[in-house]
């Protein structure tokens, strides 16, 4: 048995004292210390985290992830130009997933563009790829008439999400969330705490919301421990980065350096639908044109495996004869489909829904079936 | 708090074993369960396998992780607890009565060199306060 080691100094969020003295596992994540569990002794586990955000309610700190505002006349036309999706698309208090990309045509992030008035947007980011982000959309608007703050420090993010989390959260807030659809926000109270940013997002494939409060430690806790425990009649459970993947896994969201990064494109990741080719030119979109026009080198699938074993990120993909053809980005059991699932690229050849792949696990090649993605989706509402 | 058997010896690598005349039984400890957290999957090796003190002989996964098993003495494995092929998770449950292999004994002197309940109590309380 190997256990991992603790780890050196970190970027810490607001609330990481009250992780842990809730006793959650802390582990390094992008240059933060992050909860990735919380104990089995209160109820939690990565299992039953996931199963709470599936079932019920589940509440995660999420501070680590960045924010970036752009504000001036010329906003619109900077974020069009250095993001993928079509953000003219976009009523204020609308919010869309996008991705910032090179010129060519590979990830610098993926990211969630919220129109916040007639000229201001806030891109929120990874948390590992803050400081690149900010420097990239900063160096690639400076001819537009806009102004572009980095606002990561002055937000603690907490993600409510689950099917109940509508319920708990319409508990603190005067806002009126029946009103807000997925991918809406709006600006409301919220445990006394006056025009906070309530986004209906989240990286759960599940219904949810996304609050924005001041970063200090002091509010931080108290909106946490308020959130908490007005989630008891729900069966809310705090969330860890563990039950985080999990479930961003079974509903197939890119986890960047896994499934998107700076040597995979857009098509190769499967990200058509978000990259608006018929809007204006933003960076990427040349190189992009060009490589639509050729074959795709690797698509990425889902995999579910057949024969025993997990597959884990960077494991080797084989063909039936046992050659290797590509590799996992991401794999683990998933607790609320009961499988054991992965992401992989291959060639397209080899993407077919339903035939048999392998995955090498510790030397052995083990079956897989090439299955239908998303692996999860969320139940339709009526 | 989970206490820890004084029957058992222990290894760094958080292994438990229980010698009883030239045969044992292994397993991991309830640090390593709870470290590990939600056990998913166990990796043990056949009946016939020979086993190396301080090479892996196995694993076992949580939902997050791999993790090697490494062998406290060397031997040969005689029985495969099969009970956790399909219930991993009584590993978290019951950690020092959830057996993983049994094994014949190469040399029983090999267990005088692993940590006796004690001194593996001091070892993770080091390792759990950093």
């Amino acid at each position: 048995m190997s256990v991992a080691e603790a780890v050196p100094a970190l970027r810490k969020t607001a609330l990481n004292a009250v992780h842990r003295q809730m006793g959650a596992k802390m582990v390094p994540f992008g240059g933060w210390e992050m909860p990735v569990e919380y104990p089995a002794a209160i109820g939690c586990g990565i299992i039953n985290e996931h199963m709470a955000v599936r079932t019920g309610v589940g509440i995660f700190d999420v501070s680590h992830m960045g924010d970036i505002r752009l504000a001036g006349p010329g906003a619109l036309a900077a974020v069009q130009h250095i993001s993928m999706n079509d953000a003219s698309r976009l009523a204020i208090g609308q919010a869309q997933y996008s991705a910032l990309l090179y010129p060519n045509g590979t990830f610098v992030d993926d990211v969630i563009v919220h129109r916040l008035g007639e000229e201001e947007y806030l891109l929120v980011i990874n948390a590992g790829t803050r400081e690149k982000d900010f420097n990239w959309v900063r160096d690639n608007t400076r001819q537009f008439d806009c102004k572009v703050e980095h606002l990561s420090d002055d937000f603690t993010q907490i993600a409510i999400q689950g099917p109940k989390a509508v319920d708990l959260l319409q508990k603190l807030t005067d806002a009126n969330l029946s009103a807000v659809k997925f991918y809406w926000l709006t600006h409301g109270t919220v445990c006394g705490l006056k025009n906070i940013l309530i986004a209906r997002t989240g990286y759960t494939a599940e219904d949810g919301f996304e609050i924005y409060i001041p970063s200090d430690e002091a509010t931080s806790a108290r909106v946490w421990n308020e959130i908490l425990e007005a989630g008891k009649e729900f069966g809310a459970v705090p969330c860890g980065l563990g039950a985080r993947n999990t479930l961003r896994l079974e509903g197939k969201l890119p986890l960047y350096g896994h499934e998107i990064s700076d040597t995979l494109n857009v098509w190769e990741a499967g990200l058509d639908r978000f990259c608006k080719m018929e809007k204006a030119d933003f960076i990427g979109r040349a190189a992009l044109e060009k490589a639509k026009a050729e074959p795709l080198k690797r698509t990425l699938i889902g995999l579910e495996m057949t024969g025993r074993g997990i597959a884990r990120d960077d494991y080797k993909v084989l063909d039936q004869s046992g050659k290797e053809i590509g590799y996992v980005t991401s794999g683990c059991p998933a607790p609320f489909l009961k499988k054991n699932i992965a992401l992989a690229y291959v060639p397209p050849a080899f993407a077919e829904i339903g035939s048999t792949l392998n995955v090498e696990i510790r030397g052995q090649a083990v079956a897989a079936q090439v299955v239908p993605t998303p692996f999860y989706k969320r139940p339709k509402k009526n | 708090m989970a206490s820890y058997p004084t029957d058992f010896k222990y290894t760094k690598e958080h292994e438990w074993i229980k010698q009883s005349d030239n045969t044992a039984t292994i397993g991991i400890t309830n640090y390593a369960q709870e470290s590990l957290g939600d056990i998913v999957f166990v990796d043990a090796p056949k009946v016939g396998t020979e086993i190396k003190a301080g090479a892996t002989f196995g694993s076992v996964e949580s939902v997050k992780a791999v993790s090697d098993l490494f062998a406290p003495v060397s031997g040969t494995v005689t029985e495969v607890n099969a009970e956790l092929a399909t219930a991993p998770e009584k590993i978290n449950k019951d950690a020092h009565g959830s057996w993983i292999i049994k094994v014949t004994l190469k040399d029983p002197n090999e267990l005088n060199s692993l940590l006796s309940a004690a001194d593996y109590e001091k070892f993770v309380a080091e390792e759990g306060s950093h």
